[in-house]
């Protein structure tokens, strides 16, 4: 075990906890947290994975059956919708996979951050381990799930010949913008939910309701003149900015200007909560 | 490429545990007089769980640590890995730790004992083929055969505890943290993991072991640290301190 306890050497790791600490001294214990979460990447990693093998573990499809179950709504709502609103399905059925696909990720990552500390009170408090880095497993597995479904949204593509085209690109500086937000949702939902636990339903119902007015399964052209609206709603810009170019639409400066706006306060909150509160989840748990 | 010796040192540590969740008032009722409770300045009801703990351990220390359950024991242990942030006082470690503080340590009982391993390995930062060498090790100690490959959850309680032990001491750090569970097993498996724990501990440049058992900390410890409700009641060498502590009134 030599090589093990070498690598144990040099992580070699100095805890130095002052009470009542300075604020330059929190920043730097989150800043810490965070640098040690990024090291320890392959945990993460391997954390995510399982957490999705075992969901799945003796069955036969594994995780595709993510995809296949987003596949039979994605056909069913598309089949049905299209004639309810009497939209051409060619153009309204890859509008609709995507936004399911894309909200799916959403209200997944926002249920699974309300339980992220809790859930993980058992390793919590055997094992040290940088807060950041279970939210970082949170977002991984939800990448991957994402990553499973987006297979339908690519299957919807080739069968009605529906590609993005060159807009197709401003999508990966959105999802970036993502990535950001996945990782400050993870962080302020996990500690909020650990400390007060009322927070997880509220969170459901808030999600639910956002589902039906942030523009997922019905266009935002059919809101007419009051389109503007949606701007203010800070689940549509985000979803919108990262819709849009899959569907080889730009989005507008506003719906840019009113992402990034919210996207700022949302990774802003998440810091400063994190700074406060990182070394008092253990003992909310 | 050395690493700098290893020490341990607080300074007037208290801990303290809100009770946030459950009705807290209720609960202040139901307690018996022994848990030491008191309202914050925000009249929150907190468990005073250590107070005003100081203590310097440097390389070769060997301490021990008795009290009654309760007493802060395991407290202290989490507190020194890491786990729980002191709420005045300070606290410092300079070292690897490994901490032993629960037989399962965080494993997950629906993930196979190889998945487990894995995961360790990348706790501690192994690459691939050190991972496949700590599990080759551990399911060699523990016993596993084929079992490696079979979710935890049905191993029975003996294959449970070599694996966890296993794991455990398949990392060898500066500053070796042990609960008492570690010592606890039957005796065919005692035997066996006894030299392995021996090593173990010789090899840790700092021991902290918290342990009802007496014979054990006048084996292994140079020190030991008495705590009663969260204080440090005596603090000296092994047979002092425990005459002391084992002539206490029983209350």
């Amino acid at each position: 075990m030599t090589e093990a306890s070498r690598a144990n050497l040099e992580a070699g790791c100095v805890l130095d906890f002052h009470a009542n600490p300075s604020a330059a001294a929190r920043r730097q214990a989150a800043w810490r947290d965070v640098r040690e979460a990024a090291g320890l990447w392959r945990l993460g990693w391997t954390l995510a994975w399982l957490d999705i093998r075992l969901r799945y573990r003796g069955s036969m499809l594994g995780p595709l059956w993510l995809t296949l179950s987003t596949g039979i709504m994605v056909a069913a709502m598309g089949g049905l919708y299209s004639v309810l609103w009497h939209l051409p399905p060619r153009d309204y059925v890859p509008y609709l996979a995507l936004s399911l696909v894309l909200w799916n990720y959403l209200a997944v990552l926002v249920t699974d951050s309300c339980a992220g500390y809790t859930q993980a009170e058992g390793m919590i408090r055997t094992v040290r381990m940088p807060y950041s880095l279970y939210a970082g497993r949170i977002v991984l597995r939800n990448l991957m799930v994402l990553g499973h479904n987006i297979i339908i949204v690519a299957l919807v593509d080739l069968l009605l010949w529906s590609w993005p085209g060159p807009a197709g690109l401003l999508a990966l500086p959105a999802m970036l913008l993502w990535l950001a937000d996945s990782l400050a949702v993870a962080v302020l939902l996990g500690a909020v939910c650990a400390r007060f636990r009322d927070i997880p339903p509220i969170a459901t119902s808030v999600l639910q309701m956002a589902f039906m007015v942030s523009a997922v399964i019905f266009r935002p052209q059919t809101l007419g003149d009051r389109q503007w609206l949606l701007a203010f709603n800070p689940f549509f810009s985000v979803l919108e900015v990262l819709r849009g170019p899959l569907l080889g639409e730009v989005p507008g400066v506003g719906i840019y200007a009113s992402a990034m706006l919210f996207s700022a306060v949302l990774c802003g909150m998440a810091w400063l909560l994190f700074v406060r509160a990182r070394g008092r989840i253990a003992f909310w748990l | 490429m050395t690493a700098p010796l290893a020490f341990v040192e607080l300074a007037h540590v208290d801990i303290d545990f809100p009770l946030y969740h459950g009705n807290a008032r209720s609960l202040k009722k139901m307690v018996v007089s022994s848990v030491r409770m008191s309202a914050d300045a925000r009249h929150r009801v907190v468990v005073e769980a250590l107070r005003d703990v100081s203590f310097r351990l440097t390389s070769g220390d060997r301490l021990g640590l008795v009290g009654r359950n309760g007493a802060g024991k395991t407290t202290l242990l989490r507190a020194l890995a890491g786990i729980y942030e002191p709420v005045s006082g300070r606290l410092r470690v300079q070292g690897s730790i490994n901490a032993l503080l629960d037989p399962n340590l965080g494993m997950n009982i629906d993930l196979t004992g190889r998945e487990n391993i894995m995961l360790r390995g990348h706790y501690h930062r192994l690459n691939r083929a050190a991972i496949a060498r700590l599990a080759d090790e551990v399911a060699d100690f523990a016993e596993l055969g084929d079992f490696l490959d079979l979710p935890v959850r049905i191993y029975s309680s003996g294959m449970l505890i070599r694996l966890g032990f296993g794991l455990a001491t398949a990392i060898r750090p500066q500053v070796l943290l042990m609960d008492e569970w570690i010592l606890a097993g039957d005796a065919a498996f005692m035997a066996k993991a006894q030299a392995r724990l021996e090593d173990l501990v010789r090899g840790a440049e700092i021991l902290v072991l918290s342990t009802h058992m007496p014979e054990v900390i006048r084996n292994w410890c140079s020190r030991v640290i008495w705590l009663d409700q969260g204080r440090i009641r005596a603090d000296g060498g092994p047979d002092a301190v425990l005459d002391a502590y084992l002539e206490r009134p029983t209350v």
